[in-house]
């Protein structure tokens, strides 16, 4: 009988040098991909969505070969997995895990609400500041005004 | 403040403020003095707005600078297709300092990060005015002697002007207490009343003008606009409700002054026009001093 946490583990650490994002919201795996441009990669990507999680019931998980991430460039994720984890595996050890963090700001990602900002308009990359973490509430750098959870869009 | 842009009321500290409206009664003792001589001013207005341009062009004449620019988008190149980043690249290479109106709320934000030239943002907007809100400083500093412990009432539109909100926000520097007067549908943002409960200050709403009147050292009025009502009969029924005359001014303060960002549609009564309370086109007129002194001050001649 294998043992469950050393099958986790196996399925974790198949990866002999790169990074495994575990703990996505199964729904926003296809928007981790994007934000951190995952199909640009030239080396194996492997995702799973839907997988048993303890922990969140289910989760999604990718597996990225032969890649590590800034934290400042995997935080960009928080605002669709705020749950997820990062692990970082060399020779096929885990080196280091970590919780990804909402940035204080979010560039980018996400669309201004107002459709009168300059942002929607004219070709300018979006830019917010979080204001509020818990309530996910977003201050244009540009208009001033506040685009909050519910509103939220994805560039 | 050399070189730097304005674009909100946030961008100067409070000591910045004060040092502008210091340098603007320098000017207002002499307006016409030739330290401008040989700069070029752009102005740039995407929107027509009559009254600020021509209190820019009129600052930047004044002081023997040069003025270029447009006072309409459909004139410029914009109509051909340019992006605003292009324009603004293109006529930072024409000019010392730009100033600008906007349609669009962030367009004076994105022009200050693109353009060599400091940007004044002449109105993005729904967004920010704030050369309106430091000639409002001005004219509250001129006629009360000071800007701190003041009453100051806002009447009207609290909710969409763009005015009120700045004044209020650079208000809460100075100790204010403030008396705000408008229909239920049109009350301030709470957005902009957390800065008054950020710095402990005390505010009081009310919907009848006349109750305000005799409390407070500046009345600020605003027009109500028909268009911010979905139901044009909610208009009907406050649109005389905000109109400021000769008889409802009885019984105010000795030092009242009334306030008013311009046009005035019928808010305020033309019976109050020759009353020493009435102050709106003075105000007016210390937007050129204001502007002199802003623009001296980021072209670093003063």
């Amino acid at each position: 009988m294998e043992n469950k946490d050393t099958r986790k583990e196996l399925i974790v650490s198949a990866l002999e040098n790169g990074t495994v994002i575990d703990h996505i919201p199964p729904k926003s795996v296809f928007q981790v991909f994007r934000i951190l441009d995952l199909e640009k990669h030239n080396d194996q990507v492997l995702f799973g969505i839907n997988l048993e999680s303890r922990r969140h019931g289910k989760k999604g998980l990718i597996k990225i070969k032969n890649k590590f991430f800034k934290l400042d460039e995997i935080n960009k994720i928080a605002l669709v997995a705020p749950t997820a984890t990062l692990i970082v595996i060399k020779d096929f050890e885990i080196i280091e895990k970590k919780q990804v963090e909402t940035p204080d700001t979010v560039e980018n990602i996400v669309k201004c609400f107002n459709p009168n900002c300059v942002t929607n308009n004219e070709v300018i990359p979006t830019k917010f500041t979080l204001i509020d973490k818990e309530e996910l509430k977003l201050l244009c750098h540009y208009c001033e005004k506040t685009t909050t959870k519910d509103n939220i869009k994805f560039l | 403040m050399k070189n730097r842009s304005l674009v909100s009321i946030n961008d100067f500290s409070k000591e910045e403020y004060i040092k502008i409206l210091d340098i603007a009664e320098e000017f207002e003792k002499q307006p016409k003095q030739k330290i401008l001589d040989s700069y070029v001013v752009a102005t740039l207005f995407f929107e027509p707005s009559t009254r600020t341009r021509l209190s820019f062009e009129s600052a930047v004449n004044q002081l023997g600078g040069k003025v270029i620019g447009f006072s309409d988008a459909s004139s410029s190149s914009v109509k051909k297709g340019e992006s605003l980043k292009d324009t603004i690249k293109t006529v930072a290479n024409y000019s010392d300092l730009i100033v600008m109106r906007h349609p669009l709320e962030g367009s004076a934000r994105f022009a200050s990060e693109v353009s060599r030239v400091p940007i004044i943002n002449a109105g993005d907007g729904a967004n920010q005015h704030p050369t309106q809100c430091l000639l409002d400083l001005y004219s509250i500093r001129k006629t009360q002697g000071r800007l701190d412990n003041l009453h100051i009432a806002f009447v009207g539109d609290l909710k969409y002007g763009r005015t009120v909100h700045s004044n209020v926000i650079a208000l809460t520097n100075f100790n204010c207490t403030f008396h705000f007067v408008s229909p239920e549908a049109l009350k301030l943002p709470s957005a902009v009343k957390r800065h008054i409960k950020d710095k402990n200050l005390r505010y009081y709403q009310y919907t009848d003008l006349s109750e305000v009147i005799p409390k407070v050292d500046i009345l600020y009025m605003t027009r109500i606009q028909r268009e911010r009502f979905s139901d044009p009969m909610d208009y009907e029924k406050v649109k005389n409700s905000y109109i400021l005359n000769k008889e409802l001014l009885n019984g105010c303060k000795e030092n009242l002054k009334v306030l008013h960002p311009l046009p005035r549609v019928n808010e305020i009564n033309e019976d109050v026009d020759d009353m020493k309370e009435a102050y709106y086109f003075q105000q007016a007129l210390n937007g050129v001093y204001v502007r002199q002194a802003l623009m001296a001050a980021i072209l670093g001649v003063k």
